[in-house]
């Protein structure tokens, strides 16, 4: 008995399932909009506005917001950031325009950007309107790789600078990270199906699903076919750990598991162990290991090796796992994956220290954890088919090279978001890599 | 504890804080919750001749600012709609209740000695302390020839006064409106009829807001709107000034006066008493937040005035008088610069913004290593100080004096001054 894994569907009450998964930071009513606005001094040259990765005029729509302007602060918004509706869901504000804030100096409390940014964007889409209009077409099509932030956002500046567009998306549905990626009670209600019919009411944009780079077609294909291509298909791979034991039951990838989760109708029939430990220190470690323990896994544990301050997920990210139950501990890596009957028992964990040269070294003492469920979140990588076809794209690293304009080394071939190495793994920078690179290639094909 | 015992006018109160004649003065209930909550004082809300007055739905309008609701208030209530005798009984019944509370009677009769007498001796009847004469309010009674139609009107003012001075054995107060253009007039005509003290100012005319949807003035009665009469927060500065030149004018110095405009706080009410305020009195701040908020105003004011030495409110009464001057006797040679503490600077640009664009050009922005830093320009600064006002930082910016060696220089006396004959000579 002790020896069989415990994972199973429904651990909770059914009511639970729909508050544990309900929007993490519900919306600011007009009211309470209008007293944060009022809370912002309407910075010259304002910190934030530079800490933001598209650049928003972040003290202007503030300000409209104040004024009732709604729909002004909105194009503010979407004028830099056709993707500020997830933005304000999904950015990590506290290392972004709120830790630029001026009120942090001042009262250690920044004005709640992303809140106010969510509140002008949901009343324009909720309203049905779309702010744009496409300028004469130009007769020129582009094909866009990747419906993901990066993919939308190029195809959306594209159709209003006058071109044509074809998006090529491996997955079922388009939204990328949004879709498939992003913890879900970060966007509920099927926002990010929402903020694609939004991006494609400016019209001129085709989406065609279940098409993949180097299965479906090659760039060679597009190069040919199309006037420009933009590269925005993420990162498909996972980063293994490379232990024994990677391949017993029990051991997931925790994109794939949220993924599926994603994707669940019914998240009381989605299995979840009652032991539940998570390899990683980034968000998707963090996604998974909130996500499990709201599915009702009773223990979970998230391991990192390093110390918190080196953790990719930002501090309050770590601090709302804590505060969701999730154990975390630091100084720690995977030795040994163990298992019984094909199945997953224990990992055995190393503790680690950083040596005199400052390199990471285990220190021989070991401890175990007992699992039902091993999640995998130690990063992605490209997949080697997505630097398809017979023409070599130059990398940098295992990512694609691009120049400030997001140019590849192919003429023609743009790329952004998570593929290329410049590129911060952020919605908001994916969004700003497609937006520079929409521009770029209307300069290429109006010049 | 400071003693805080107030004396104005021959009316005696335990502390200066009483509520103006206006809505939360209109009954006995509400001014026995105003006693049991400290106020040291009413100015019952304005009586009338029979039939009362009918008054409208709605009848306020706001004017809110930046999220601080009803920084101005503006209304177009007109005087007590309850039946005279009611209020007399009230009135008696309340001053009987709490005698060391000053208990002034507002009154508005139509500009006959008769209807003044007649209305004098039914107030003397109830015991009240003083009778406060509204020759202020802007809206609706003024049509009708009262109010301030009869504040504007220098010598309406001193016949009426006189009148009831004449009248009554009770202390005469005189509220005068603020919709004129010069306070001294009515204030000068106010004391020739015999006053015993002004009380100002009363409200101002206005248009609180236009419903953009409904395209009337707020408040909107059936569709159309008419001016009201504005206070709050927002008036006080106009107030100050009305009360400094009737405390330095030289013949009204020394007349006692009743401060009222936008009085919220001890703060308020001891600025206006360094101006020569006697007593004061506050409406919209009652009206805002309720009674209590006196409590904030007593124990505010005597820990003040203990922490600064003064042991009664005449020790500072006035006190900013002597310093209220003309323009041209201001020091012409004296000069102050921004100057600002880079540790508390939050980097907001503010100052910066608002002197590139709209003063003198005197705050260098600059960046140094991707920080900003804000700098004042000395030789560019002109000391208007427009730069202190919009940081947002309490302390972040100050004025420093420079030594720039030269004396007091006034207008009059600067060689730079056209009109000035000695230099011409």
């Amino acid at each position: 008995m002790g020896n069989q894994p415990d994972i199973r569907a429904g651990r909770l009450p059914e009511s639970a399932y729909a508050e544990n998964f309900s929007d993490v930071h519900p919306p600011l009513d007009r009211k309470a909009a209008l007293i944060e606005s009022s809370r912002c001094y309407f910075c010259y040259d304002a910190p934030c506005v530079e800490a933001c990765p598209t650049g928003i005029d972040i003290p202007s729509f503030i300000r409209k917001i104040s004024t009732d302007n709604v729909r002004g602060a909105a194009q503010d918004i979407l004028d830099e950031n056709i993707l500020g509706g997830a933005c304000a869901r999904v950015c990590p504000t506290e290392v972004l325009c709120q830790q630029a804030c001026v009120r942090n100096a001042q009262e250690a409390k920044p004005v709640q950007i992303g809140l106010l940014q969510r509140y002008a964007t949901d009343a324009v889409m909720d309203a049905g309107v779309h702010p744009f209009s496409r300028a004469e077409k130009s007769g020129k099509t582009v094909a866009v790789i990747g419906a993901g932030p990066a993919g939308l956002a190029c195809a959306h500046r594209l159709a209003v600078l006058g071109h044509d567009v074809v998006i090529l998306e491996a997955k079922p549905k388009s939204g990328g990270l949004n879709e498939y990626g992003i913890a879900a009670y970060k966007l509920p209600d099927a926002f990010a199906q929402k903020e694609v019919d939004f991006v494609l009411q400016i019209g001129g944009i085709e989406i065609r699903n279940d098409q993949a780079l180097g299965r479906d077609f090659t760039l060679t294909d597009l190069r040919r076919d199309y006037d420009a291509v933009f590269l925005g298909m993420g990162l498909g791979g996972v980063r293994q750990l490379g232990l024994e034991g990677e391949d017993l039951e029990g051991v997931y990838n925790a994109v794939d598991y949220i993924a599926e989760l994603r994707q669940s109708a019914d998240l009381k029939a989605l299995p979840v162990g009652r032991k539940v430990v998570v390899i990683g220190g980034g968000n998707t470690a963090i996604d998974i290991a909130v996500q499990t323990k709201r599915l009702g896994a009773e223990d979970v544990t998230l391991v990192y090796r390093r110390g918190a301050e080196a953790m990719s997920a930002t501090h309050h990210e770590q601090e709302f796992a804590q505060v969701n139950g999730v154990k975390i501990k630091h100084w720690a890596q995977p030795r040994e994956i163990r298992g019984m009957n094909g199945h997953i028992t224990d990992v055995i964990f190393e503790y680690t220290q950083l040596d005199e040269g400052g390199r990471l070294a285990g220190t021989g003492d070991v401890f175990s954890l007992p699992v039902d469920m091993l999640f995998k979140a130690i990063g992605q990588t490209m997949l080697p088919q997505a630097n398809g076809g017979s023409e070599l794209l130059e990398m940098d690293g295992a990512k694609i090279a691009v120049n400030v304009e997001r140019q590849t080394s192919l003429s023609g071939v743009w790329a952004g978001g998570d593929c290329v190495a410049i590129s911060a793994d952020l919605t908001v920078a994916a969004v700003q890599d497609g937006k520079l690179a929409a521009e770029a290639i209307n300069s290429f094909l109006r010049g | 504890m400071a003693d805080l015992r107030c004396e104005i006018g021959g009316v005696k109160s335990p502390n200066p804080f009483w509520l103006a004649s206006a809505p939360p003065t209109d009954k006995e209930y509400n001014v026995v919750r105003a006693f049991k909550a400290g106020w040291g004082g009413v100015v019952w809300k304005t009586l009338g001749e029979d039939p009362p007055v009918v008054n409208v739905s709605s009848r306020y309008g706001a004017m809110s600012y930046n999220g601080t609701r009803m920084a101005g208030f503006n209304n177009i209530e007109l005087i007590t709609d309850r039946p005279l005798d009611v209020n007399l009984r009230e009135i008696k019944q309340v001053k009987r209740d709490w005698p060391d509370r000053a208990m002034v009677v507002s009154l508005m009769v139509p500009c006959e000695e008769e209807n003044w007498r007649a209305i004098l001796a039914q107030v003397e009847d109830t015991g009240a302390d003083g009778v406060e004469l509204n020759f202020g309010c802007p809206h609706g009674m003024s049509e009708r020839g009262m109010g301030s139609a009869v504040g504007q009107v220098p010598e309406y003012i001193e016949m009426v006064t006189r009148w009831c001075k004449a009248h009554t054995r009770m202390p005469v107060f005189v509220k005068l409106t603020p919709n004129v253009t010069n306070i001294l007039g009515p204030a000068r005509a106010a004391k020739a009829g015999g006053a015993d003290a002004v009380s100002l100012i009363n409200t101002i005319n206005s248009i609180a807001s236009v419903d953009l949807d409904v395209m009337a003035p707020t408040p909107t009665v059936d569709g159309k709107g008419t001016h009201g009469g504005y206070c709050g927060p927002a008036v006080k500065p106009i107030a100050m000034h009305m009360v400094a030149e009737i405390a330095r004018d030289a013949e009204t110095a020394g007349l006692p006066i009743s401060a009222i405009g936008g009085i919220s706080n001890w703060r308020d009410a001891a600025e206006f008493m360094t101006l020569g305020a006697g007593s004061v009195q506050v409406c919209t701040a009652a009206m805002h937040h309720g009674f209590k908020i006196v409590e904030d105003m007593i124990d505010g004011l005597g820990y003040w005035m203990d922490e600064k030495g003064y042991r009664t409110l005449d020790d500072f009464r006035g006190a900013a008088v002597p310093n209220v001057t003309d323009w041209q006797y201001l020091n012409i040679n004296y000069e102050i610069v921004a100057k600002i503490d880079q540790d508390l600077c939050i980097k907001c640009g503010l100052c910066h913004i608002a002197c590139e664009d709209t003063s003198h050009q005197a705050i260098a922005a600059q960046k140094a290593d991707g920080l900003r830093r804000y700098e004042v320009i000395d030789q560019e600064c002109v000391g208007c100080n427009l730069c202190m006002h919009v940081c947002p930082v309490e302390g972040c910016i100050s004025m420093v004096e420079v030594d720039n060696g030269k004396g007091y220089l006034n207008w009059k006396e600067d060689p730079r001054n056209p009109m000035n004959q000695k230099a011409a000579e």
